[in-house]
């Protein structure tokens, strides 16, 4: 059995902790509290499910994917439809929780680090929704290649900060994102996207992120009277992927895999393959496993889908590893490019490009197991914003 | 066992000056040049002198400091050759010399081993930015074993209660940051940090420096009025990368300590 984590200053064993620099120390401190009372608070708790109810639409479905599964030939196959979410993807979850908490704290403004602009949107959203002013950092090479979020944010209000620095990625715009922070902590709420970044932000960014699980539990039970045997989810930062898993990870007998892009291959340095290509550190305020030189220079991630194209991993994600709870595999570009194409014309659901990576791992082991086998795959978010990188490669 | 940081601030007060802490990156533009700086440095009379060791993902550093980081990884320096640099340093000059940096090299590095290979090079304390007290432990009880002093920052945002925790477990000196920002991106406020030093004076003998935001004679007389020192970083940085390509830029760099000490004495 797993142990309960974190510790209490957010340690997953060796992992996680708050290594910040001091000036957001008191912040981090300060939110920390304010995480906990609200939790034990039945009014946030209320409200915080009321919106996930009547603002981002949850429930949502729990899809059997009857073409996909007969195409395959072998275990029975489900999409939870966090796609199906306002604003597109299960990054609402988190910056709806997250916001208010700014509220609560009195904090009128918010920023957010955004990779493929999904989590940028859904900050913007709920930025409009509670009437905050909002700035997304995001590297210039993702604001080309996810030019349709760009559009998304601006509308709703938020300015986009280009991050030149580095590879103009997700981390870069992280990088940045805590900077401008450490400027603006006393009237600013940094509402981080993913399960990393200093304590408390892994923990409670999966506990938001952990309705997933919770109904997906609820609704397999309901459709199948059992859990399912395998949890496929992708792993950038791996907020998804603990949103889904952390309501299972102490069910035995239940096997649980966590996608990683391996880009052009886990042979080139082209990849974002952290936990199975990468070694202990510390990046963005927290001990995990990191893409890095032998002399701990963070080297550059990438990937096709720009929310995985990130160095690091969540500290429990790596904890996870370390216990061998979870397998942690890797999917190529081309491989969730085929995903990506596969379910689109197969059950006429465009998956985001992250998504497309715990899908294509799925078409990979599906086959092999027998027709009473089930998988569920969190389809973290729709595709549209990966069109133009599809036409791009010529593969439409 | 007195260090040679102990020993400078007690050199400082007998004679009533100010210490001038100066930051520069290591490796911008070269090692062997960061080398002939610290020594022209030393000469013009700087009284501490921070060695940045660069790091990919300077989280707590302004664009100045960001650029000549990445110039100093493009030219492959590593912590493994800034120590090596360090080394042949102390053969000529006894400045005491901080290292200031990250966690994440020097956990690459191995902590025991930093802590032990540091020590012999003749570094005399460390400052690691993202390693708060929490933090601490796994490389602070290295350091103390091998006679290196953990360097602490007190925010403007940390509160009497935490600053003096923080202090507790200092040594050496405290860093006062004088702004809410990375370095080098605004000017302090004279008012502020005359109010912050006087709770942190109540709380802890050690000496306190000021830095992150200060580039002038006149900002560092008016804050050498209240610390026991001040720290220019991005300001220098600006001038070696600004006349980098100048047979007389360390010199020039040098002139301007010279200038910045002026104002301390």
């Amino acid at each position: 059995m797993i142990k309960k984590m974190p510790d209490k200053d957010g340690h997953f064993g060796i992992f996680g902790g708050r290594y910040a620099a001091e000036t957001l120390m008191p912040a981090l401190i300060d939110l920390e509290r304010v995480y906990a009372k609200a939790q034990a608070d039945k009014k946030f708790q209320k409200e915080f499910d009321y919106y996930q109810r009547q603002y981002a639409g949850r429930p949502t479905p729990l899809y059997f994917a009857q073409r996909m599964t007969k195409t395959m030939g072998g275990a029975k196959i489900y999409l939870k439809r966090e796609d199906l979410n306002h604003t597109g993807s299960h990054k609402i979850n988190n910056t709806l929780g997250q916001a208010l908490l700014a509220r609560r704290m009195g904090k009128k403004k918010v920023i957010a680090e955004t990779g493929a602009g999904q989590h940028g949107v859904a900050t913007a959203t709920v930025a409009a929704l509670f009437g905050m002013e909002c700035k997304i950092f995001m590297g210039e090479e993702d604001i080309r290649r996810q030019a349709p979020n760009v559009f998304r944010m601006k509308i709703l209000g938020a300015e986009v900060v280009p991050v030149k620095s580095g590879t103009a990625t997700l981390k870069d715009a992280m990088n940045e994102a805590m900077r401008y922070w450490v400027s603006s902590v006393r009237d600013t709420f940094y509402i981080i996207g993913t399960t990393a970044g200093p304590h408390p932000y892994p923990v409670m960014v999966r506990n938001f992120q952990s309705v997933i699980g919770r109904e997906t539990k609820r609704q397999i039970k309901k459709e199948e009277g059992r859990n399912p045997d395998i949890l496929v989810a992708c792993v950038g930062g791996g907020s998804n992927a603990l949103g889904m898993f952390y309501s299972f990870y102490q069910e035995k007998k239940l096997k649980m895999v966590g996608v990683e892009a391996a880009g052009y291959g886990l042979n080139t340095s082209q990849h974002s393959a952290s936990i199975n290509a990468g070694a202990v550190g510390v990046l963005h305020g927290n001990k995990t496993y990191v893409l890095q030189d032998a002399h701990g220079q963070v080297r550059d991630a990438y990937s096709i889908a720009a929310g995985l194209d990130y160095p690091g991993v969540g500290p429990e994600h790596a904890y996870f590893h370390a216990a061998k709870r979870v397998d942690y595999v890797t999917v190529t570009d081309k491989e969730a490019i085929d995903a990506f194409s596969f379910l689109s014309r197969q059950e006429g659901i465009i998956p985001a490009m992250e998504s497309a990576h715990a899908l294509a791992y799925t078409m990979k082991i599906a086959p092999k197991m027998s027709k009473n086998k089930i998988i569920i795959v969190c389809l973290s978010g729709r595709g549209d914003k990966d069109a133009q990188t599809i036409v791009e490669k010529g593969d439409i | 066992m007195a260090t040679r940081i102990g020993k400078i601030f007690d050199e400082l007060r007998a004679k009533n000056e100010k210490a001038l802490v100066v930051y520069l990156t290591a490796g911008d533009p070269s090692l062997e040049m960061t080398k002939k700086i610290i020594l022209a440095l030393g000469k013009s009379g700087v009284d501490i002198v921070e060695i940045g060791v660069p790091f990919s993902d300077p989280t707590a550093d302004g664009p100045v400091i960001q650029e000549a980081a990445q110039r100093s990884l493009k030219g492959r320096t590593t912590l493994r050759g800034v120590l090596q640099m360090i080394a042949e340093l102390r053969k000529i000059s006894q400045i005491p010399i901080v290292l200031f940096g990250y966690f994440n090299p020097i956990y690459a590095y191995g902590a025991e081993k930093f802590a032990r290979d540091a020590t012999r090079a003749g570094v005399d304390g460390v400052l690691v930015v993202d390693l708060p007290p929490e933090e601490a432990a796994e490389l602070k009880k290295h350091t103390d074993a091998a006679g290196i002093d953990f360097i602490s920052l007190i925010a403007p945002t940390t509160g009497k209660q935490r600053a003096k925790k923080i202090a507790s477990s200092a040594t050496g000196f405290l860093y006062y940051i004088s702004i809410t920002g990375v370095t080098g991106t605004a000017v302090p406020k004279i008012g502020d940090i005359e109010a912050d030093l006087k709770i942190i004076r109540k709380i802890s003998s050690l000496p306190v420096v000021v830095g992150f935001g200060i580039s002038r004679p006149e900002q560092a007389r008016q804050i050498g009025r209240l610390a026991d020192g001040v720290v220019i970083g991005s300001a220098v940085v600006k001038l070696i990368a600004e006349n980098t390509s100048r047979r007389d830029m360390v010199e020039i760099v040098a002139g301007f300590a010279r200038e910045i000490k002026e104002a301390l004495r």
